[in-house]
């Protein structure tokens, strides 16, 4: 009952939020409604007693990459009226995606995977089930092979961004620290006997 | 369930919270009180010695110039972030602390088996206080760009690449942590910490536990890393444009997140509510905690007092080139430490989920 009326709140704040990323005219406040989103989603996950990817979620995506989007949103000068002016342009190719996501969306819910039965049978686990350790053995025995992968990919995607943004410039001098610490009091000074 | 056991459930929970909540606010007052007169210490003055006696009341006084004082919203700023900043910095700093463990307790003999002292019993309460107080960037950052003002956004700026440099080396030395403890659990971590002060993880983790805390001290923005209201070049940062209660909530809100530096820092490191010889025990734990985190929020008001401030290219150099190696290579180490033969022998005495 109580866990019913729980996901209806989360589910329908988490729905609001997106509307509200798409409508809202300032875009710091979009920004907001899409963190307001990861909350609820997160809420959702917590529902599910999957506590790992709902700390997880917040972690990353409120705590590190929203942040970011933040950052780079308040920086740019973004006029909304003219961010509008495509809108009857993109409509068409926008509509599909959505349709077909929904299309997608009924085949998924009507194949049986998310029958009332099927979730049923799953159940709440006991409190001994910790779904932290249970990720880990998965991720790092089963699907070892993906996770490298993946690993590899965001490695591989980390150097590019430094490669892209890496400029050395000449004209301008960097102070080396290491060797400014190493600095002795006899390599900068010497006794000189003036003559009087 | 019925509706008197929701009643009770809820009460319960209200008491719990206003048990912290409130303990925590007058810390904060007083810690703004010593921060003063030890400052005024080393640097061989008085400090606040006027209001009550030894100045003692001085805290009130400020809180009751700070609650009267008019509370001005500049014309061009964004009204509804400008009065929400303080709030949304001021929220992850207070339910951080609801998985904190405070102590062991078995209520004077009522209990059988010693309680945990904490709000909320999370086996993922690590990841829980990562994750909370990684939110604390969005109150500089609203404050900064809802006020409109050049300062308090290069403030929020600064701020902003500040905190998530340093929240990588800070994840990266719990993850250390929890390589020996093997567990998420707050309670968990120090239970592993059990048994005198040899078993505390500052013997094997020395490097991560300076990583820990100056990566703290940086995320809470002290001396010497409050560049993002670095009052020479910035006037006060983030919250110059803020006066009266709502500046006083941006000043809670850094010193919550003071004192629950300390508290994690002595819960991950120090044991805990353990004391560190095995006959002290009849120190309830609860005392001992607190006066480890007590000894670290010293320890930051010593820092306010010695270091200069660190230029912004140092800063992100120490963050970025210093710690974050530091803390991967302490990882491998413990890595190979656990898995080779040989060795494993040296480092299962802190593992024992072995």
């Amino acid at each position: 009952m109580i866990e019913a009326f729980f996901f209806y709140v989360f589910a329908l704040m988490s729905v609001v939020a997106g509307a509200g990323v798409i409508l809202a005219r300032n875009t710091m406040f979009s920004v907001m409604w899409l963190i307001f989103c990861f909350f609820n989603a997160a809420g959702l996950f917590f529902m599910l007693d999957a506590e790992f990817l709902g700390i997880i979620l917040i972690l990353v995506y409120v705590g590190a990459v929203m942040v970011l989007f933040m950052f780079v949103v308040m920086m740019l000068e973004l006029n909304k009226a003219k961010l509008r002016e495509g809108f009857l342009q993109y409509l068409p190719t926008g509509g599909m995606i959505a349709f077909i996501l929904m299309i997608e969306f009924i085949a998924a819910a009507s194949s049986g995977v998310f029958s009332n039965e099927a979730i049923m049978a799953v159940g709440h686990l006991g409190k001994e089930v910790n779904n932290t350790v249970e990720i880990g053995k998965m991720l790092y025995t089963q699907y070892l092979l993906g996770f490298e992968v993946a690993a590899i990919i965001l490695l591989v995607a980390l150097v590019g961004a430094i490669v892209l943004t890496l400029r050395t410039r000449d004209d301008v001098k960097y102070q080396n620290i290491s060797r400014q610490v190493n600095v002795r009091k006899e390599d900068r000074m010497k006794i000189v006997k003036v003559k009087l | 369930m019925d509706g008197l056991d929701i009643a009770v459930t809820t009460l319960l929970w209200v008491l719990e919270i206003l048990a912290i909540a409130v303990p925590v606010a007058l810390s904060v007052a007083y810690i703004t009180y010593a921060e003063r007169r030890v400052i005024g210490f080393m640097q061989a003055r008085k400090g606040c010695n006027r209001v009550g006696p030894h100045g003692l009341l001085q805290p009130l006084a400020d809180g009751l110039k700070l609650f009267l004082k008019e509370t001005i919203i500049p014309a061009k700023a964004n009204k509804f972030l400008f009065v929400a900043a303080p709030v949304i910095a001021l929220t992850p700093a207070l339910i951080a602390f609801a998985v904190v463990p405070f102590g062991e307790t078995r209520l004077f003999g009522l209990w059988d088996t010693p309680h945990v002292m904490s709000i909320a019993h999370l086996n993922v309460g690590i990841l829980y206080v990562m994750a909370i107080s990684s939110l604390a960037v969005y109150g500089v950052l609203l404050a900064g760009w809802a006020s409109n003002s050049k300062y308090a956004l290069l403030g929020a700026v600064r701020a902003t690449c500040q905190m998530v440099s340093y929240e990588i080396a800070m994840g990266f030395s719990l993850v250390c942590v929890l390589m020996l403890a093997g567990t998420m659990d707050l309670s968990g971590i120090v239970h592993a910490q059990e048994g005198g002060f040899w078993h505390w993880y500052i013997i094997p983790l020395f490097p991560m536990f300076l990583v820990y805390f100056i990566s703290g001290c940086a995320e809470t923005n002290r001396t010497p890393f409050d560049l993002v209201e670095g009052d020479a070049e910035l006037v006060a940062g983030h919250i110059v444009e803020y006066s009266g209660m709502w500046f006083a909530t941006f000043s809670l809100a850094e010193y919550a997140a003071l004192i629950l530096i300390s508290l994690m820092t002595s819960i991950l490191f120090l044991g805990g509510w353990y004391a560190p010889f095995p006959f002290l025990d009849f120190i309830p734990g609860t005392f001992w905690l607190l006066g480890k985190a007590a000894f670290f929020i010293f320890v930051f008001i010593w820092f306010r007092a010695t270091f200069p401030r660190y230029r912004y290219d140092q800063m992100m150099r120490l963050g970025w080139k210093v710690f974050l190696p530091w803390t991967l290579a302490w990882i491998a180490v413990i890595g190979i430490f656990t898995y080779t033969p040989g060795l494993q022998d040296l480092i299962a005495f802190y593992q024992p989920w072995r």
